[in-house]
Formats: structure tokens, sequence, C-alpha cells
């Protein structure tokens, strides 16, 4: 009952704030908006304190010959612990863009579309069934697409958003017909029935391209292309950085917290089927690790405070589908939530500062602020501590036992996603450490007039970054023993299926130089920081000099951008001018157009008629159907 | 007599006709009129609705064949009946024909110009399309399909754009070409059957040979009148040209018109030929949804961007009826009924604009959230259902035709779901161009948000969406009993091809 209210309360405050704005004016908007995602939260966490339920069956969805997807909430160990984060998460990030959004003039809307993506999330991870997790993945993608498009009447908000919307459908195309793959093997689409049977295909084939595959490979691998595209995986990934036009806080909440670690939840979700693909978790492991590394490189030489941060937020999802390949579902979920909240905190710390800063992003015209924003700052500190894997910080126990996990599974692939995390480590503490740096300590290198309106945020700004602080500083410590120690199987219980070969079990038994790694990595990557932009800050430059061509790579992502824009989008746009014009212009409709110039003089008898009377025109036409009628008789 | 207790599906068909003497009797000045005959219609064609409703609730779920069977000599020697019935299949058809009358009515405020005909064009319409897909003999459906012709020629021909003349001949002569062929279809079945009813029809064996032949006539016909690619280029210019009430009913309600033909007759009275075109069918239809979507893409007038975007949804509902499975089968009927309400909202759409003397060259507007923001909301509504969003209606048809052509073959499923990233990227250009950036022209501005009638065309529609995407059960529960027997006798027929009832068992 409870994971009721909290899925729907946030739909409610979002028809408060969508439908009902003209009638009950701006305030009350945003205040109902507000209520009832408080109401949610505290639903939210309460569920999870009440522990698992049966599915709670709402109404029939789709019923067609046996697919028969239902409305159904899921309420397991795994839905329960997304909801509550999801719920809590969202429900500060409203609260903070009270002050965020204090001076925008439709900030009702942006409520409603907060409130709206919160239920579209939670639907996502209560459903018991492929296809209503596809309805929330899908309705969290709307919402994002429109919050991108949050000021509309900016070029590059509107060209993101669909960019966001268009790649992120390339992933649920294969999405879809993973499900309808699903249904056709499993005869359902509801998780249980899948999971029970999941024994019985796995010597199943399936055909493609003329060749035998496993068939639940097949089905891994298409899920896997939707996740790639929903958690912005290498390939699918160029829209997350440019989603960073939306406001703030939406950054935090979709594109960092909940939304972008949908494609995570999904991964584990399916984990009685992934266990039994191993090609594809290998797949997995490869693409999580190289995202990781990655999307950690162009981190370290972005100047844009958020993009730099939506990178590691691509990085991060790559450690999580690190974790997710090697069979370590736990931990990838313990990441999940450590993230969360660490990112949450970073991106609105990071608003803080933009807010401060009189909107301006670029970290090169920032400096100094740490005695001017001293709650931001030690809440940025707090952020930057925990993404860095820095103990006692929440992201050291997680990104520890990720690692850990890969090394233990030991197949060639982990221990690529082993090595090339460890390194990753030393690149997210570095750039972390650049953007904290340049942010709040040196000199100032803003313009005149933006150093004189540095203000503090507002205490409703500062309060959710507070709570979000103590999640980034305890949580790892505080789940660690549920998430993925010594409780880990009674506390997620059926919900993660955990192959008996995984590393869970072994994860104490990482050799001490393994676990040691990744810190020293972090704090490699610190020192190296701390080199550049405190001791010898002409080092930077002088670098980017002398490996020019890198840096470039580098700054330009990597040139995917151009890639795609070359390979991709140019060639449709001109296929599509082409169809138009030649194709159905010229050829399809040449030969209608080719024999209605023969009949030129039917037609010019058409156009005299037709300033004559209607009456005479349907007799005409009655004599045609007539004389239809009388060829159909004689013939007779 | 039929459940009802009176002729009801004569009664549905022929109503409207009394609205056509109403207006007919009407005079006086040309504003006047127009307005008094638009009311009159609407009255009776809410009255209509009203029966139909009525029609819905006394419609038994359980049975797959024709119901509210009514029938009466007509050549008596000839062994041809007038005979009018309804199944599952349909029943929605002839609903959602009397659902957007009323909505094409209150779309023609524009329409002052010899008001009367052009009302008595639409009652005239409403009564052929209801006729149509009620007919249960084959003769009274082809001479419904025909008369359809008659006033949607008038309604392009006499109210349209500036190329009003072309479109409404290339409308006219492709359609008319098309059915000459079914013409010669229908003699030759009923030469060999003896009977033009559609029941003995479905049950007289044909020989493999002539299969072919007729399938090849059917195609012509229903192909085009369907869009089928590549006999589709008369509708982009018939949808651009035609005034918005006649948009609105050739788009929602005649394309189907076509798709109706392939379920009723190509696929249940051809098996083995239906399934021999199997693979030309997917073809067409994969073609239709991508080479279209990109046409679409291409676009620089509204009305044409969603005229092209209603040719590819025509490809999903082709695939979706030659899966053979249940799932595409009621997916394909289930997009038809979602593609006419959803389509219908977005000719609406372009109805609001030209109302308020704006052009539809997408260059020419931007930014209308800003001061429409009820009509954007609506406008987004019906893009995001006709690009497929779950939650609306769109979705429901295209999931389940990609469930059901995966269960045929597996790149039908994928790049018939191409619609899925293609219809998004139009659709979101159109949105885009519309509705957001900055203004174009300061003059947009200005433009005031949706008025009561508006709304009142809007909202119903919107409802509809959403009802059908949220609980379609209420809907497919309907055809369920007709297609589940229309697919078993489909690979009862195929038995002795095994390998093709293999695929479609489920």
């Amino acid at each position: 009952m409870y994971t009721l209210i909290a899925v729907l309360a946030p739909l409610v405050g979002s028809l408060i704030a969508g439908v009902a704005r003209p009638v009950i004016g701006r305030h009350a908007a945003i205040a109902g908006s507000i209520v009832f995602m408080l109401v949610s939260a505290g639903a939210g966490i309460l569920a999870q304190l009440g522990g698992v339920q049966a599915p709670l069956h709402i109404a029939s969805w789709i019923s067609v010959g046996s697919f028969t997807p239902d409305w159904t909430l899921r309420q397991d160990e795994l839905s329960l612990a997304m909801v509550a984060m999801v719920s809590l998460v969202s429900m500060l990030i409203h609260v903070y863009s009270i002050g965020y959004m204090a001076h925008d003039k439709t900030a009702p809307r942006f409520f409603a579309y907060m409130s709206l993506f919160t239920f579209a999330m939670l639907a996502l991870v209560t459903a018991n069934n492929l296809l209503q997790l596809f309805f929330g993945w899908e309705g969290v993608g709307l919402v994002s697409y429109l919050l991108i498009n949050y000021w509309y009447e900016r070029p590059a908000a509107n060209a993101a958003a669909i960019k966001a919307f268009i790649v992120n459908r390339v992933g649920d195309l294969a999405f879809a017909v993973g499900i309808a793959l699903t249904y056709f093997v499993f005869g359902s689409i509801s998780f249980d029935q899948i999971f029970a049977n999941v024994a019985a295909q796995a010597a199943n084939g399936y055909t493609l391209f003329g060749t035998q595959f496993p068939v639940l490979e097949v089905i891994a691998i298409l899920l896997f292309i939707g996740a790639m595209g929903k958690s912005a995986q290498l390939f699918l990934h160029t829209w997350l950085p440019d989603a960073m036009e939306g406001p703030t806080p939406i950054s935090a909440l979709i594109h960092a917290a909940t939304m972008v670690a949908a494609g995570v939840f999904m991964v584990v979700r399916m984990s009685p089927v992934i266990n039994a693909a191993p090609v594809a978790m290998e797949v997995i492991t490869v693409i999580g690790g190289t995202t990781a590394f990655f999307a950690g490189t162009v981190g370290c030489v972005q100047n844009d405070i958020k993009r730099i941060i939506a990178y590691s937020t691509c990085s991060q999802l790559g450690y999580m589908f690190l974790a997710a390949g090697v069979g370590a579902y736990p931990v990838a979920m313990f990441h999940l939530i450590n993230h969360a909240f660490f990112k949450a905190l970073l991106f609105l710390a990071a608003g803080s500062v933009i807010h401060a800063m009189s909107d301006e992003q670029d970290i090169r015209l920032m400096g100094g602020l740490a005695r001017k924003l001293p709650v931001t700052w030690l809440m940025m500190l707090f952020g930057s501590l925990a993404l860095a894997g820095i103990p006692p910080f929440s992201g050291y126990y997680s990104k520890d036992a990720i690692l850990g996990a890969a090394f233990l599974a030991h197949t060639p692939v982990a221990l690529y996603g082993w090595g090339l995390g460890v390194f990753t480590a030393l690149l997210t503490a570095f750039y972390t450490a650049r953007v904290f740096l340049l942010t709040f300590h040196g000199q100032c290198r803003a313009p005149k007039h933006v150093q004189e309106h540095v203000h503090e945020s507002p205490l409703v700004m500062l309060v959710p970054l507070l709570v979000l602080g103590a999640g980034a500083l305890g949580s790892g410590y505080l789940l660690r023993d549920n998430f993925i120690g010594a409780n880990f199987a009674q506390f997620w219980g059926p919900s993660i299926n955990v192959a008996a070969n995984s590393p869970m079990g072994a994860l104490d038994a990482v050799p001490s130089w393994v676990a040691m790694a990744p810190l020293a990595a972090g704090i490699i990557g610190i020192a190296i920081a701390i080199t550049f932009y405190v001791l010898a800050p002409a080092l930077p430059a002088a670098l980017s000099q002398q490996f020019g061509g890198l840096y470039r790579f580098l700054l330009n992502k990597w040139y995917f951008d151009e890639l795609y824009d070359w390979l991709l989008v140019r060639p449709a746009l001109r296929l599509a001018k082409f169809a138009w014009r030649f194709g159905d212009e010229q050829v399809i409709d040449g030969v209608p157009n080719g024999l209605a110039t023969l009949t030129t003089d039917a037609s010019t008898q058409t156009v005299k008629l037709q300033t004559g009377s209607i009456a005479l025109y349907a007799f005409i036409m009655l004599i045609g159907l007539l004389g239809f009628l009388s060829l159909f008789l004689w013939v007779r | 007599m039929n459940q009802a207790g009176f002729p009801i599906l004569s009664l549905l068909t022929y109503l409207p006709l009394l609205g056509v003497a109403y207006i007919a009797t009407l005079r006086g000045a040309e504003e006047a009129v127009a307005r008094q005959a638009r009311q009159g219609a609407l009255a009776i064609s809410l009255l209509t609705l009203a029966l139909g409703v009525y029609l819905w609730t006394q419609f038994d779920p359980g049975q797959a064949g024709y119901q509210f069977v009514e029938s009466a000599a007509w050549f008596p020697g000839l062994d041809i009946q007038y005979r009018m019935g309804v199944d599952g299949i349909s029943l929605f058809l002839i609903l959602l024909t009397l659902v957007l009358t009323p909505i094409a009515i209150l779309s023609s405020a524009s329409i002052t110009r010899r008001g009367r005909s052009f009302f008595a064009a639409l009652l005239l319409l409403e009564t052929m399309t209801t006729g149509m897909f009620a007919a249960a003999d084959f003769l009274l459906f082809y001479v419904f399909f025909e008369a359809v012709l008659l006033p949607m020629y008038l309604i392009i021909g006499v109210w349209g754009g500036e190329k009003r003349i072309y479109a409404a001949v290339k409308f006219f002569i492709f359609t008319l070409a098309g059915s000459l062929f079914m013409l010669l279809a229908l003699i030759w079945l009923w030469h060999h059957a003896g009977t033009t009813d559609i029941v003995t029809l479905l049950h007289t064996p044909i020989p493999a040979a002539a299969q072919l032949w007729l399938f090849a006539a059917f195609l012509a016909s229903f192909g085009v009148k369907a869009a089928v690619w590549p006999l589709h280029t008369w509708l982009p210019d018939a949808y651009g040209e035609a005034p918005v009430p006649g948009t609105i009913m050739l788009a929602a309600v005649l394309s189907k018109m076509g798709a109706y033909g392939f379920l009723r007759f190509a696929v249940p009275m051809l098996p083995q030929a239906s399934a021999a075109a199997e693979p030309l069918m997917f073809t067409l239809g994969v073609v239709a949804v991508i080479y279209i979507s990109f046409v679409a893409l291409a676009q620089t007038d509204m009305k044409r961007l969603i005229a092209y975007s209603s040719v590819a949804h025509m490809g999903v509902i082709i695939i979706g009826i030659f899966t053979f499975t249940v799932e595409g089968v009621e997916g394909a009927l289930f997009q038809m009924l979602s593609h006419g309400v959803v389509i219908a909202g977005l000719f609406v759409c372009t109805g609001v604009l030209l109302a308020r003397g704006e052009g539809l060259a997408l260059s020419r507007l931007g930014g209308l959230a800003v001061g429409m923001p009820a009509y954007a909301a609506l406008l987004m509504l019906f893009s995001l259902a006709n690009m497929g969003l779950p939650g609306t209606s769109g979705f429901i048809g295209e999931i389940l035709v990609i469930v059901g052509a995966l269960k045929v073959n597996f790149w039908v499923s994928l790049l018939g779901g191409a619609g899925m990233i293609l219809g998004a990227a139009y659709m979101l250009v159109l949105v885009r161009a519309v509705l957001f950036d900055k203004f174009t022209r300061p003059e947009l501005a200005q433009v005031s948000d949706l008025n009561a009638r508006e709304y009142a065309m809007l909202l119903p529609l919107a409802a509809l969406v959403l009802w059908l995407g949220i609980y379609p059960s209420s809907f497919t529960h309907m055809f369920d009993a007709s297609v589940a027997s229309l697919v078993q006798a489909h690979t009862a027929a195929l038995s002795s091809h095994t390998a093709l009832a293999m695929v479609t068992q489920k």
C-alpha cells in the first residue's frame, strides 16, 4: 500500500502543478507538487521499512492472445530499495528547486515535469513485467526530453533534447524487440514467469545471420543495448553531456541519480537471464570498463563544470556495468545507490556555484569561491571525496568492491575491466580535484561584476545539500553490510540472482594490494591535480601544448559527435531530401503525372465543371456508379 | 431479428441522410445557412454517435461472427441480398467513423462558402463509410466503397486549397483505377460462388491459381486506399489540399478502408495467396515505414509532414495484418483505431493554426508554446502518441505488431519497429518547429490559445488517446474473438502447407 502511495503521489502532484496551475496560481501549484513529493518520500521509506510484499495487482493493461502485461507493482527487495532512494532524492531535489527556480516565470511547469518524472521512474522500478518497465523507461525518457528542452527558446536546448530522445530511442528499439523475443521464447513477459523458465530455455537457439545463437544471449544483448542508451554507455553516450542544457536540478535528478541508472537497474532486475548468458556478460563487462575509461579521459580536459560531472556520471555508470558484467549485481546496486547520493550532491553543489556565479559554468572563470560559499564548498568537498573514492566517503566502499569483484572474477575480460577501472580511479580523482581546486581555490578569475554578486545560496537550497552530504558521507559505511557484506544474500533475497560462481562470496578475500590499488590511484590522481593547479599552474598549459594531438582528441570527446554527424546525421538528412524530391516526386509520382498530362483535356473540363453546380457533379458520379453496376449485371 | 430488436445498422447508416434532408431545406443568407447546416449536421451526427455507443454496449464480445445481422432481398434472381452485420473487426471502425464525423463538423467553422452542400457532403460521407464497414455482402460493400469517392471528391475539389483540382482528380483516378480491379474480382467471386454473401464466400474454397490473381486485384484496390507504398502518392496531395475536415475524414477513416479490405477479404478469402504474398507485403510495409519516414523528415509543411507520417503508419498496419498472428492482427487493428484518433488530433491542430490565419510552412512557425500553452500540451500529446510513447494509444498497436512480427521474422520486427526512431525524429522536428525555438515572426506572440470549440474537438480525442493507451483491454476485448477465429481459419486453411503453418502457430 505504501508503495502505491509512493508511486501515485508524484503523479497527483504533477497534475496539480501542471494542469491546475491556471486555477490555483503559481505558489499553490508548486506547494502541491512539494507536498505530494513529501508524501511520496515518506511512503517510500515506510515501504522499505515494511519489507517485501507480494506484487500488488492494479489493473490489466494489454490482453491480446497470451500477451498479457498487467499494471502491477512489484514490491521485492530490489524495487523497494530503489523506491526509497528515488523518492527521497527526488524529494530533496524538489525542495532545492524552490530556491533554484525562484526567479523562473514558468516554474510550476518545471515542478510538474519533475513530479511526472518521479512517477515514471517509480513506475519503472516497481514494474512487474518488462512492458511496464518499458512504460516507465519511455516515460522518464520523455520527461528528460521535456526538461532538457525546458528553456525551449534556446536552440542548443532543442537540439540537445531531440538528440537525447532519438539516441535513447535507438536503444529502446532494441529493448522493444528484446521484449518481443522474450515473449516469443518464454510465452510471457512477467518477471516471475521469465525467471522460472530460464533453465528450460538455456539450451535453445535462435537463428540470426544464418547462424544459431543461444536465444538467451540474443535476449540479453538486445536488452543491454536498451540499457546502453538509457545509461549513456559507449556508442550511445553522446546525448548525456549535451543534456546538461537543462536546469541543474534536473541534471542532478535525471542525468545523475535516477534515470541514467535505470539501465543498470534493468540489467540487475534481469539478473537470472543475464547470468545464463555468459557472452552477454562479457560484452557488458567490456562496454562498462571501456566507458568508465573513455568518459574519465574526456572528463579530465573539459571546462564546463556540469559537463565534467556529466562525464563522470557516464564513467561511474560504466563501473556499475563492470560490476554487473562480472555477476556482482549487489555491488552494482551498492554503487548505484551511493552514486545517487554523492552525484546528486555534486550537481546540486555545482548548481549552487552556478547560481552564485550568475549562471557561469566555465571553471576557468571561477576560483577562490571557498570563502564566499562555505557551505557549498564543504558539500562539494564531500561529494568530490566520495566520487574520488577516499575513505570514509561512500564511493570508496563501492568502487573498491567493484574493482575487487572484477579482479576476483579473473577472466581476461574482467581483468581488462579491472585494469581500466583502476586507471580510471586515478583519472576520476584527478578531474574531481581539478574541478574542486579551480572552482574554490586560487584567485577568482571571474569578471568584476560577477564577483560582486557572489552569494551563498538560500537555506532552502542548502538543507537538501546537507542531507545529501550526510548520505555521501554515511551511505557507504552504513549500507555496506546489508548491500554487499555478510548479510547480502538475506538482504536482497531472491530479487537478485547471484550465481554460485560469482565473486560475491569472496569479496573479503581480495589480495591486499588489489584492495589498496584504487585508493592509491585516487591519491595519486589528487596529487597530480594539486601539482597542476596549485603548485605548478603553468604545467597543464605546457602539457597541452606538448601533447596537442592527444589534448584535442580528448577535448573533442574522441570525435564521437563529429563521426556520428558525418556517418549518420548528414547522410540521413540528405537521404530524406533525396527520397522526397527524387524518389517520391519524380519516380513514383512521375508515372501517374505522365498519365495525367495525357488527360489534360479532361482536367480542363473538370476545372470548368468546378464552377458549375455540385448537383451536376454528383449526378455525373452517380451515372458512373450506375455504369459499373450495369456492367456487373450485364456480365451475368 | 437481431439482438437490438430493430435494424440498428441500417439506422446507423442512414440516419445522417435525415440530416442531409434537413440541410437541403435550409434557405437564406449564405453565412446563416452555413451555420444552421453545421448545427444540424452536428446534432444528427451526435445522435448517430449515441446510437453507435448503444451498439457497442449491446455487442457480444464472445461471438466471432457477424452480429446484428439484417438482410433483405435485393436482386433475388441473382442471389444478391442487402445484408448488414458487424463483428469485432468492424465494430470499432464504425465507431471511429461516428466519433470523427462530429469532430470533422466542428472543425468546419471556416467553411462558409456553399455551407449547405459541404455539410450535406460530410453527412453523406458518414453514411457511405458506415455502410461500407457494416456491409455483410460484397456487392453492397463495393457500392459503398465506391460511393465514398463521391462526397470526398467534392470536398477536396470544391473546398480544397490552391491545387485542389489536381489533388481531387489524382485522388479520384487512383482510387477508381484501383477499385476497377476489385470489381473484376467481385464478379469473378460471384460467378464462382454464386453469391456475394461474405460469410458464404469465406467458406468457399478458391483454387490457388485464381487466388493469386484475386489477391493482385485486391492489392490494387485496397493498396491504393490504404496508401501502401508505392501507391501512396495521391495521399500527400489529397491530404495537403483538402480542407481540414476533409483531411480528418480521409486520414482517420478513409485510409482504414483499405486495411479493412485486406482483413475482411484478402486474408480470409485467399489464405494461400496471402501467405504467398507475405514477403511482398512485409517488404512494402518495411519500405513504407523507413522510406516514407525519411520523406516525412524532409517535409517543410506541417500538414504534409503529418500526411507522410500517416503513410508510414499504414506500413505498420500492413505488417501487422500479414503476420497472421493474433498479436499482429490485433495490433494492426488497434493501430487503425489509434492512428485514426491521433491523426485526427494532429490535423485538428493544423486547423487551429489555419483558423488563426497562420500558414503551415514550418519555417514560418515557432515559439508558439509561449502564447498557446494548452495548444502546445495537446499537440505534444498527439505527437507523442504518433511516435508510439507508452501510455498513449500509438504504443499498444506498435508493440503488438512488433511482437506479432517477431513470431514470424526477426528482421521484419526490427525494421518495422524502426518507426520508433524515425517517427520520433520527424515528430520532434515538427514539434520543435511549431512550438519551440524563438518566434520566427513577432506576430506569433499574439496568436491566441484554444477556444471552447477547439477544446470540444481536442479534449475528447486526447481522452481517447489516453484511454486507448492506458486501458486498451476495453477495446481489444471486443475484437479478440473475431481475430482469433480469423487467425485460426487462416492457419487451418494452410495446414497442408506445414512450413507456413508452423510459423503462424503460437
